[in-house]
């Protein structure tokens, strides 16, 4: 079966960057997690950029996934920003308050410039 | 116009994307907006996943059914699942209420499901199964053709 959910992390200094493709939901969101971990903890990492440029659609799992790795980025001491959020994504952060607590930012450039990483 | 569809498939997560890809197919008939094709793919993932996430807490051997109706531009939707059924509705609906955070679980579904669409009802029985009925009137982006 065709994959739904593609995805690559990139490391820039201590920026771990993630960019989504596709579809992402309950039955994408466990891979991505248990990936998404892992890079966490390779050392490297303090802080986190997502982008969304190319996620075309995603649920609550979507939300869930993004609250989880937050959590984990906060316990490392670390910041973590979401970029280039179309405009059904931005739907479901706004209805559940993830704005308020997630950084976010217009395009990858901007969101790694405010963690620091000099291109 | 009047039209139905209904379609009943395994608890597999697989299927999610299944569920949501063939209502959408369906209601594409009523020349949708890009934004009411989102709410709708959103709202079925959203109750398809409860179904397998809590009706049948990942059992697979359940199964989950979806019946769509059209009448002219208003659609009615009812997704149901034959498993565990929820003990307090009132307390389910809450926004950011979960009984399993530890699966990662925000609780948003419900609060989803009802800002999406215009009607939104859940008949649930412990032990027996929810049904989840989503109403919505699509705007009328046909009147080219009238
Ligand atoms: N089909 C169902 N069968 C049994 N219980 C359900 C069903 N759907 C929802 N529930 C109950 O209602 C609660 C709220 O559902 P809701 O979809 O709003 O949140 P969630 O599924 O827990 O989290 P999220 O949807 O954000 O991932 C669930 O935690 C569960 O206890
Ligand atoms: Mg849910």
């Amino acid at each position: 079966m065709a994959l739904s959910l593609t995805y690559d992390f990139e490391q820039k200094q201590d920026v771990l960057l993630v960019r989504l493709t596709g579809e992402l939901d309950h039955h994408e969101a466990e891979q991505l997690k248990n990936d998404w971990q892992s890079y966490l903890q390779n050392g490297m990492t303090k802080h986190v950029v997502v982008n969304l440029e190319n996620l075309h659609f995603m649920d609550s799992s979507g939300l869930g996934v993004f609250l989880g790795r937050y959590k984990e980025v906060k316990e490392i001491g670390g910041e973590m920003v979401i970029c280039s959020i179309n405009y059904d994504v931005q739907r479901l952060f706004e209805l559940s308050g993830l704005f308020k607590i997630i950084d976010a930012a217009d395009n990858e450039a901007a969101a790694l410039a405010r963690l620091g990483v000099t291109l | 116009m009047s039209n139905f569809m209904k379609v009943e498939f395994a608890a597999k997560s697989e299927n999610e994307s299944f569920a949501r890809t063939t209502v959408a197919a369906f209601i594409a008939q009523l020349d949708p907006t890009v934004e009411e094709l989102t709410e709708i793919k959103t709202v079925v993932s959203e109750a398809v996943t409860n179904a397998i996430i809590h009706g049948y807490e990942e059992n697979e051997e359940g199964t989950v059914l979806i019946e769509c109706e059209l009448k002219d531009q208003d659609i009615s939707l009812t997704i149901r699942d034959f498993g565990n059924g929820i003990e307090d509705v009132d307390e389910a609906i809450q926004p950011m209420y979960t009984s399993k955070p530890e699966l990662e679980r925000s609780g948003m579904g419900f609060t989803i499901m009802e800002n999406f669409m215009d009607h939104f009802e859940i008949e649930s029985i412990p032990n027996h199964g929810t049904t989840v009925t989503l109403r919505k009137k699509f705007l009328n982006n046909q009147s080219a053709y009238n």
